[in-house]
């Protein structure tokens, strides 16, 4: 099983500080080209309400969010599940029905999203370490289908139709979160912090062990780092955020359905990262962007939605499996988008 | 007889239906998997073309071609949709999957998946989702045998056994026959098996075409049973997955024998706690992960 954990980051495999210059000055490229993306991206967050629909960014932004809790996973870890709709999805039906039957205020809608999420991401992942690369993409595949199961069956899930009404509420009793613009910038605030959340993580110690195991996980167990405790906290994580990401998207659109919790909706959010370039940075968001904005525009052709989505899942693996911001990063000679 | 025994011997009987496909699909993955180590994917989609597959060729050919009482039955379809979907399968190995090797096997496993979205969107398109009955039993399966417990479709009762046959026949083909132990070397050192002079990766699209032959095989024999949709296969692999897990890659038996005893297992579920029966399998999945992480049959890794 040993080359099941190799080369799923085409990105990282670098460019060697011979070819490009001394080691400091690819750093400084790699950290002005950091910066620009930074730059485009917050500019990117506070103007785009004025010239696209809020609605359509706001399910952006909930995607891209979900699309990097993932990445943290097959990223920067080395794990691919197959269930991240799971939290996904369940979160939504726990934010909502926190929000809608029990009258939870939004934060704390949120929070019991995540939370739930996070349970059940300790849960599936410690179930799941215990085996490897495809197992383990299998085993948190149907595991993810039990709670899919869950939320057809269970009486407060509201079965095919899903959970509908789920009220948006204020923002600490003073904010109606009903108007638009409101709405938008809480969404993007959200968005923000979780993304430097997770570009802290990558960037801390813990996330180089992580990083460490992605690359040869032997060698990081022989290093004395026990690597299920690192990999299973790495899952905690990237579910409770995929979980955040999730009870996000229950409050923008007031309602949680099935779609969200199927495992074509795992699927897709891999096809985000794999698009946008596993274990880069930016990636995710590029990749939802385009995912999105696909299935937007080919809106009215019905199904076919699903041929070029699975097209497109087909050309990247066959053709460009570093990603959109990894082939740039290539292109750019930088280590790191 | 108990009413109660009675329920037990009828729902085994429709378990070990459904235990069918899953021995036969599992199989499918289990000698793919052995040869290529690639999980495939695609498998339900394969499955639900072959349903597909034996659909159009019994009710919508005379029409596309114009001679509407043109029509192929189940028969000719039992030999003639496997061979299809055995091509069909062999043209991804050859022009995507081999490209793939040399990776990590997750993205062959991504690859597949993005095969099982485009078939599933392309039927979506053409035919409905919702499903549509196959028409073309034939008369001498049609009719019920009496069990003495109850009364059992002859079609299934055939289904049941001609797939044991087909398993067995699988079993033994592998495990028993020149060809097999020049497969099973394939598996063990291609380097090796290649130095003797045998095209390896002949061999490898081989393999891959018999094993989606398999699940196109059981998607005609569902064909009749179930109704043809598109979507059809896309629950059924996230089971097999699941069956998967269970049995431990390791064995061809070991694929036949889980397949068989969970849909045994799910149709118990059905007697005792029906709300169950969609999760037992992936219940039973934990279970036997705790205690046996590599599967009933599964050599250590």
């Amino acid at each position: 099983m040993s080359n099941m954990t190799t080369d799923i980051t085409p990105t990282m495999e670098a460019v060697g500080p011979d070819e490009t210059g001394t080691d400091q000055t690819l750093q400084s490229r790699s950290r002005l080209w950091q910066g620009i993306f930074w730059g485009a991206l917050l500019a990117f967050l506070a103007a785009a309400p004025f010239f696209l629909y809020p609605v359509f960014v706001m399910q952006l932004l909930c995607f891209a969010l979900f699309a990097a809790a993932f990445n943290l996973l097959i990223g920067f870890t080395g794990l691919l599940s197959f269930g991240h709709a799971a939290f996904f999805g369940g979160a939504a039906y726990v934010a909502g029905h926190a929000l809608k039957v029990w009258g939870f205020p939004p934060l704390l809608g949120l929070a019991a999203g995540t939370l739930f999420a996070a349970a059940l991401g300790w849960l599936v992942g410690s179930l799941a370490i215990r085996r490897q690369g495809i197992y383990f993409a299998m085993i948190t595949l149907a595991l993810a289908q039990i709670v899919y199961f869950f939320a057809l069956q269970m009486p407060f899930t509201g079965g095919e139709d899903g959970l509908q009404g789920v009220p948006r509420g204020h923002l600490l009793g003073l904010i109606s979160l009903n108007a638009p613009l409101a709405m938008y910038y809480f969404v993007a605030g959200v968005f923000l912090v979780a993304f430097l959340m997770i570009y802290r993580i990558i960037h801390s110690p813990f996330g180089q062990v992580l990083q460490a195991i992605r690359e040869n996980e032997p060698r990081a167990l022989s290093l004395g780092y026990n690597v299920d405790r690192f990999k299973l906290l790495a899952f905690v994580l990237s579910a409770a955020l995929a979980g955040l990401a999730g009870s996000t998207k229950a409050l923008v659109f007031q309602f949680a359905s099935l779609t969200d919790a199927h495992w074509q909706m795992s699927g897709e959010v891999i096809l985000m990262t794999l698009l946008g370039g596993m274990g880069t940075i930016f990636g995710p968001v590029v990749g939802a962007f385009i995912v999105v904005a696909l299935q937007h525009a080919l809106s009215g052709i019905g199904s076919w939605v699903q041929v070029v989505i699975g097209g497109t899942f087909i050309a990247c693996v066959l053709l460009f499996r570093r990603g959109v911001v990894g082939e740039l990063a290539r292109i750019l000679r930088i280590n790191s988008l | 007889m108990d009413p109660l025994l009675r329920l037990i011997l009828a729902q085994g009987m429709l378990g070990l239906n459904n235990g069918v496909f899953y021995a036969m699909l599992s199989l499918g993955l289990a000698v793919i998997f052995g040869l290529l180590n690639v999980v495939n994917f695609a498998h339900g989609a394969l499955y639900m073309l072959g349903a597909f597959l034996a659909l159009i060729l019994y009710s919508y050919l005379g029409i596309w071609i114009g001679i509407s009482s043109f029509s192929i039955g189940f028969w000719p379809s039992l030999i003639l949709v496997p061979v299809l979907v055995a091509c069909f399968g062999m043209l991804i190995e050859r022009f995507m999957l081999r490209r793939l090797y040399k990776l990590d096997p997750i993205y062959s496993l991504l690859l597949t998946f993005g095969v099982t979205l485009v078939l599933q969107g392309l039927f979506i398109n053409f035919f409905n989702a919702s499903g549509t009955p196959y028409p073309g039993m034939p008369e001498s399966l049609r009719g019920v045998v009496n069990l003495g417990f109850m009364m059992f479709p002859k079609y299934r009762l055939f289904v049941i056994l001609f797939s044991i046959v087909v398993c067995f026949v699988v079993w033994y083909v592998i495990e028993r026959t020149r060809i097999g132990s020049r497969l099973r070397a394939g598996t063990e050192n291609p380097e090796l098996v290649k130095a003797f002079g045998i095209n390896v990766p002949l061999m490898v699209m081989l393999t891959f075409g018999f094993g989606t032959g398999l699940a196109g095989l059981a998607g005609v024999l569902a064909a009749p049973i179930y109704s043809v949709s598109p979507l059809m296969g896309a629950n059924l692999i996230i089971v097999i997955f699941a069956v998967v897990v269970i049995g431990g890659m390791g064995s061809i038996a070991g694929a036949v024998v889980t397949g068989f005893a969970l849909g045994l297992v799910e149709g118990m579920t059905k007697v005792f706690y029906a709300p169950a029966a969609n999760t037992v399998i992936f219940l039973l999945m934990v279970i036997v992960l705790l205690v046996r992480p590599n599967g009933l049959f599964g050599r250590s890794s």
